[in-house]
């Protein structure tokens, strides 16, 4: 029992940080339908901003700012063009991620880094360490504030009516091209986050997206193309699962009892935890 | 204020309109009639640059748009409802209408002369969009271009597949803006409310104009012939 209870605190944190990787592809893949592969290098980019930083506060705008403008370069110089292309999309994104993260090599070398964490960080409530409720507190806040994003801002009302129906945006005078621009832009930048908070537990490496791509991936697409809702319960229900699966067999078991699961779940709900009835992903 | 020279377009390879050639003067409500798969809608979309011209001109206001994008047409005052009640469907209705009014950069009053001209909507503005009927969702259609404060109207079959109480209030809504001045292009299929509401008319087929004239020239024989379908 008391396992069940220690191991609580790790599957939360992991949730969370598959939360934050999911809400930047919840806004990309989700609403865009753009499949980006070097989104989890968006994630090590975050990771290695705050590595050189050495600053947690001070690296999370930064980070956000740095993965974000990563992904404007690469929705402006590549993906673009292949918008409604879905598989060269795809080929094309995982060249990048290749590439980004042979050049991460390159500036960092290939073994892992360490951010030390900040001293405030250390010690906890209980079971739960303060690291581990810094990373919640960070998924909560990035849920909330792609929340209020798309409901409460002109910006965001205009990205949900070019996600809903991109040809009448543009007949009503938005120029859709904007949009997606700052659409890529803040899915990227979420990405960065989660970057930040990985380097709390963990240490950072070029490889450091891949790990979790997939993962993030499996949240959208079980949670509801696009849904907020869907990812939040998703990104939890998975990071549960995942890290109780990983205390009780081995990691590579667990990797293999979460596919069979959203496997099995998707055969019962292909449209995912939350569906949404007027938007397909064409 | 809207011509439309020798314009051609069409899906890929396979070409739509051969050359259609219209005008709009200011004030003017002009209709386009013809049978299904004539190229009306392809017409509207080209104009609009939602489907780039292969060759020809689209001029508005002495101004040749024809390279500019859809949304760049929009802010200089073509206004266009697609065909299908089309909407933003997970937007509130108010959502829907202010995200036009943002984008057009006109203020909220703008949205209440569109709403006094569908007072039907008023006690929907918080309901989703996608949620309200067909007819409901044309007069949004319409409000939500009218908040863009256009100087013509482009409509693409407001009254396709709506109900008839509906109908009728579209088509006097549509009355009332010509009344006050609006240039109209209208795609209609009833001959009735075309001959009601239109100055000018202008019959497509297989991708051509095949007649034009004043709205009391649309009758005879040959008329009847290129409209049954």
């Amino acid at each position: 029992m008391t396992a069940v209870v220690n191991q609580l605190p790790i599957g939360l944190s992991i949730a969370a940080v598959l939360l934050l990787v999911a809400l930047g592809l919840t806004v990309t893949f989700g609403q865009m339908g753009v499949i980006n592969m070097a989104h989890g290098e968006f994630i090590m980019a975050g990771a290695y901003t705050a590595f050189l930083l050495g600053d947690l506060l001070l690296a999370l705008p930064a980070a956000f700012v740095v993965a974000g403008l990563m992904g404007l370069a690469l929705e402006r110089g590549a993906i673009r063009h292949f918008y409604g292309r879905p598989l060269d999309t795809l080929l094309l994104t995982w060249g990048v991620s290749l590439v980004l993260q042979q050049l991460a090599r390159d500036l960092f070398g290939a073994p892992n880094v360490q951010v030390p964490a900040p001293s405030w960080l250390s010690g906890g409530i209980g079971i739960l360490p303060y690291n581990r409720l810094f990373i919640m507190a960070l998924a909560v806040a990035g849920v909330a504030g792609i929340w209020l994003y798309l409901t409460r801002t002109r910006l965001g009302r205009r990205t949900q009516a070019v996600v809903q129906n991109r040809r009448l945006a543009a007949t009503s005078g938005i120029d859709p091209g904007r949009v997606d621009m700052l659409t890529f832009f803040i899915g990227s930048g979420l990405a960065g986050l989660a970057g930040v908070a990985l380097t709390l537990i963990g240490p950072v490496g070029p490889a450091l997206g891949t790990y979790y791509i997939v993962d993030a991936f499996l949240v959208v697409v079980a949670g509801g193309l696009g849904q907020l809702r869907g990812a939040v319960l998703a990104a939890v229900g998975l990071g549960l699962l995942n890290s109780y699966a990983e205390f009780w067999s081995d990691a590579s078991l667990a990797k293999v009892l979460v596919f069979a699961a959203v496997i099995g779940f998707l055969q019962v709900r292909p449209q995912g935890l939350v569906a949404l009835r007027s938007r397909a992903l064409t | 204020m809207l011509s439309a020279n020798e314009l051609e377009s069409g899906y890929g390879r396979a070409r739509v309109l051969f050359g259609v050639s219209l005008d709009v003067g200011p004030g003017q409500l002009v209709c386009v009639m013809g049978r299904n798969g004539v190229g009306k809608t392809t017409l509207l979309n080209t104009i609009m640059g939602v489907l780039p011209a292969t060759s020809g001109a689209v001029t508005f206001d002495g101004r040749d748009v024809t390279r500019l994008p859809t949304h760049e047409r929009a802010r200089l005052g073509m206004g266009y409802v697609p065909q299908g009640h089309q909407c933003f469907p997970q937007l509130s209705v108010l959502g829907n209408l202010l995200v036009t009014m943002e984008a057009a950069r006109t203020g909220k009053e703008s949205v209440d002369s569109a709403l006094d001209l569908f007072p039907g909507l008023k006690p929907l503005l918080k309901r989703r969009a996608g949620h309200l009927s067909g007819g409901q969702q044309q007069q949004l259609a319409i409000a939500r271009v009218l908040v863009t404060r256009p100087r013509l109207l482009i409509l693409d079959e407001p009254t396709e597949g709506i109900q008839p109480s509906i109908i009728l209030e579209i088509e006097e809504a549509i009355e009332r803006l010509h009344a006050s001045g609006l240039a109209v292009l209208l795609v209609e299929q009833y001959l009735d409310i075309a001959v009601r509401l239109a100055d000018r008319f202008v019959i497509l087929d297989a991708g051509q104009v095949v007649r034009t004239g004043d709205a009391g020239d649309l009758h005879g024989e040959d008329v009847h012939r290129l409209l049954a379908v």
